[in-house]
Order: C-alpha cells, then structure tokens, then sequence
C-alpha cells in the first residue's frame, strides 16, 4: 500500500526507491496536530530507509533523519525544489535529539542503515549530513573509520555473497574505499536551503539552538497533558478537603469552597507550567525552582487581588504555600524541555529544591486543615 | 532577545588542549558555542552555557575533551529515582525533550 506522504517510486540501480513529498498535505498537519496536543505520541513512526525528494542522482545530498514522522515531515518539507535523498534511522519513533541521547540515533545505526540501503551504490560521493543535534549520539570520525571499506569488509565477512552475481568480488573492490563523511547540518531544517547556498557551510547562527518564546510556547501543551492526571487527583482531594468544616462533612462547603480550592490549586499548575515557561527569561533567578516559586508567589498576589485567595490570614498564607510549591515543582520539570540545562545542574537544583517544595506543600496543607478545625 | 544562562559552575566539561589538534569539530557540533579555536588550539571560552548534551567530547578525534553527559531532565532525574527505570523522552520536535 502506497503511503500518504509517498507520491511515486523513482527507478535506481538497486531498485525503487520511495519519492517523499515535499509538499505537507492535510493528513500530515492533522497529525502533527494531534502530537502536539499529546493525544498520541508513541506510534507515530515513518519506516526506516531511503527516500528521494524531487528526482536526485548520484551527486545529490543525502541528509538524515529520524523515523519520528514530525522530524520526517519538517526535513522533507524544507526540502522542497530541492533533490536530495532522505536516510531515515530507526530511532523508534523519536526525534533526533531525544533519540540521539537516548542513543537510538547513534554512530552503529547510521553505519548499519547506510551499509543495508546501499547508499554507496546509489550516490557518487562520500558525504551525509547529519542535523547538529544528532551530535550528541553521532561520532563523525567513528562513522568514517567504520563505512571505510565496507563494500570489502562485508564481502570477506560473507562468503556466500561473492557468489552472487550482484556483487563480483573483482580486485577493485576490495581496494580500501574511503569512508562516509559526516558533515553536520543546521539546528533547526529551515536552514538548510541556506546551508546549501553556502556549499554546506552552517554559520554561528544556524549552529546555536534557540529557546525563545515560541519554542517555549509549543512545549506547553504536552507538558500540561502530561501532568494533567496527578493534577486531577490532587484536586479531587482538595474537592473533598474543602468539605469538612469545623470537623464535619458539609455539601454546601464541598461546593461553595471545593470550586475554589480547584480554582487556586490550578492556578499553581498554570503558574508553574504555562506563565514561568512563557515569561522564564524575565523571572529573576537561574534555576527553574526559583523562577517557578516566585511566579507562585506572583500567582498568589494575582488571587488575593481578585478575593480569590480565602477569607482569613491563615487560609492565604496556606494557598500561598500550596500554590507556590506546585509552582515551583512544575517548573523544574520544565528543565527536561529546556535547551540550555544541564544534568549536573538539574541534580543540584533537585538536591536543594525537592525538600524546600516538599516543605512548602506540606506546610501550607498542615495549614489548610488546621484552618478547618478552628474556623 | 538575551540568551539564557542555567547554573553556574555546576558543569562537568573538560579539555585536555594538549592533545588538540585544532580540528574544530567541538566548535561545528556544540550548540552553545562554548568552544573556540585559535592557533590551532580549543579553548573552552563559555563554559556555564554547556548543556552536557556530549556532541563535543564524541566528536573529538582526539579525545581530548571529557564530559559526564546526560539530559538535564528533572522529571527524567525524578521518575528514575522513583522507578529505577531510564528516563522519559519524545517531546515534540523543537530540538527540546523528556
Ligand atoms: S574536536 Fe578535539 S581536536 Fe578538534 S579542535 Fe576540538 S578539542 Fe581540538
Ligand atoms: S557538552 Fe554539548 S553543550 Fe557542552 S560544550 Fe560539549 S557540545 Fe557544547
């Protein structure tokens, strides 16, 4: 069955050779549509191998990729006019620079996919280009030394091959051959018509990884997906919280104050997960703790200016501590989306924030019921 | 708009410049130009940028770059602690992740 993204089969020497689209469709923006709302995120895969863009020869680039579709579709659609060949990695459905660090996009997976798409029998020169962020699970040198020759290697490896008449173990071929070059390409693939114009060339600028608001804005909606259950849980036991007044169970509290403890306790999760990764730069602060906790307190401000924070001191400063603690809590996650933070760093901010939020929480929650019993 | 610094002095990246050889691959595969070279010799010039991604230390023909990498994931850090399980991953593709 002929997938929606392939548009015709382009004739080579080793066979056909699926041509890829360089033109999104409805279908493909449907879906990356429903990845970044987080609705599904796991299966959405493109098979691993070779593809063409436009109608490419032996000279023509070969750029790399993931088989996580949204990488696909963004490297083919920046493609488009161009003719290049796509080699696709098997990274299991996940994009380059998660895949690269998780070493699904690795040095042996390259190696491996070029040897089993005989991209050296199809292409005339000795070049890939691998996006920069694949760096991470790539070594250049490494792929070099082991696609060096590898026409020989694997006929001398493999007897029962030299009988085949596709491949004649003449003496040529058994000369050393030279190796795969990686060159890495741009950060982000809107680049790359760019990198081409400059005879794959990547400035400072398309070699630095950006994090500004957009970025930021396009990670929200998974993280709050994410996340979405557990807040559900601690609100459905604030819900009931809320009830008791003066040690009793009361239906008229559960609704009247259950509803704001909903609405407060959310508004720590939207402080910690939408208004500290939007505005993260002008927070004061390096670590994501710090920035989460004082958008808490921000958060918290806001609340009490519209009357939403409780009605004595004691319910205010417990909301406070409650919302400022999930604040706090939330960010910190966010430094898995982040670009810039280190695993050293996140330790250390883990080290010292965890306790402080757990405190916080725990504090403001003491609080809470003791305000219940005595009011 | 201005870049964004994590902690400071927190990070694990080392250089050995003795065994450069000015090959300037550090400099094309780190996405926070924290490498330069000049006169044929890496120089580690922005150090707290470094994310620990490891692209560099890979990427050395000469080995002369040593970094603990990882994702600097808290949820990832957190869920492994919790679950002695690996960490999480497969973010949308913005370059971000976990
Ligand atoms: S990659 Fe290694 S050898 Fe090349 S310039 Fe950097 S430190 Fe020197
Ligand atoms: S570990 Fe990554 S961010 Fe740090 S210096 Fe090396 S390439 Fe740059």
């Amino acid at each position: 069955m002929k997938l929606f993204y392939i548009t015709a089969y382009l004739p080579t020497s080793i066979g056909e050779v699926p041509v890829a689209d360089s033109k999104l469709n409805f279908k493909d923006r449907f879906g990356a549509l429903m990845v970044r709302l987080a609705f599904y995120r796991n299966s959405y895969k493109v098979n691993p191998g070779l593809y063409a863009v436009g109608n490419p020869d032996g000279a023509s680039d070969v750029f790399v990729t993931a088989n996580y579709k949204l990488s696909f579709d963004h490297l083919r659609k920046n493609l488009d006019e161009l003719n290049a060949w796509i080699l696709v990695l098997d990274t299991r459905g996940i994009n380059v620079w998660c895949a690269a660090g998780k070493g699904t996009f690795s040095t042996t997976e390259l190696v491996n996919r070029i040897r089993l798409s005989r991209l050296s029998e199809i292409i005339n020169h000795r070049k890939i280009i691998v996006p920069q962020l694949g760096a991470t699970g790539i070594s250049a040198h490494k792929v070099e030394q082991l696609t060096a020759n590898a026409a020989a290697q694997s006929i001398l490896s493999n007897p029962s091959l030299s009988n085949t008449a596709a491949f004649v173990p003449d003496p040529v071929s058994l000369n050393p051959e030279p190796g795969f070059k990686v060159i890495y390409g741009p950060v982000k693939a809107s680049d790359i018509k760019e990198f081409v114009r400059k005879k794959h060339h990547s400035t400072k600028e398309m070699r630095k990884v950006s994090f500004n608001l957009v970025d930021r804005l396009k990670l929200i909606p998974v993280d709050l997906v994410m996340g979405s259950y557990k807040l559900l849980a601690v609100m459905a036991v604030f819900f009931i919280l809320s009830a008791i007044n003066k040690g009793e169970f009361s239906l008229h509290d559960a609704i009247d104050k259950g509803l704001l403890s909903i609405l407060i306790i959310g508004s720590g999760y939207v402080s910690g997960l939408v208004l500290t990764p939007i505005f993260l730069p002008f927070i004061p602060g390096r670590s994501f703790s710090l920035k989460g906790f004082l958008m808490g307190i921000i958060t918290s401000a806001l609340l009490l200016l519209f009357n939403k924070l409780g009605n004595t001191y004691l319910e205010m400063i417990s909301w406070s501590l409650i919302i400022s603690g999930i604040s706090s809590f939330t960010a910190m996650n966010f430094t898995g989306s982040s670009t810039f933070t280190s695993l050293s760093g996140v330790k250390i901010e883990m080290k010292i924030a965890i306790p402080f939020q757990i405190s916080l929480t725990s504090v403001g929650l003491v609080l809470f019921v003791v305000v219940k019993f005595i009011n | 708009m201005r870049e964004m610094i994590y902690l400071k002095n927190v990070v694990t990246l080392q250089l050995d410049a003795d065994k450069c050889n000015g090959c300037r691959m550090c400099v094309k595969v780190c996405p926070h130009e924290v490498f330069e070279v000049s006169k044929g010799r890496a120089k580690i010039i922005r150090k707290d940028y470094c994310m620990e991604c490891g692209a560099c230390a890979l990427n050395c023909p000469e080995d002369a770059i040593e970094v603990r990498s990882g994702v600097g994931c808290a949820a990832g850090i957190l869920s492994g602690m919790l679950n002695n399980t690996e960490a999480c991953c497969g973010g949308p593709d913005s370059g971000a992740c976990c």
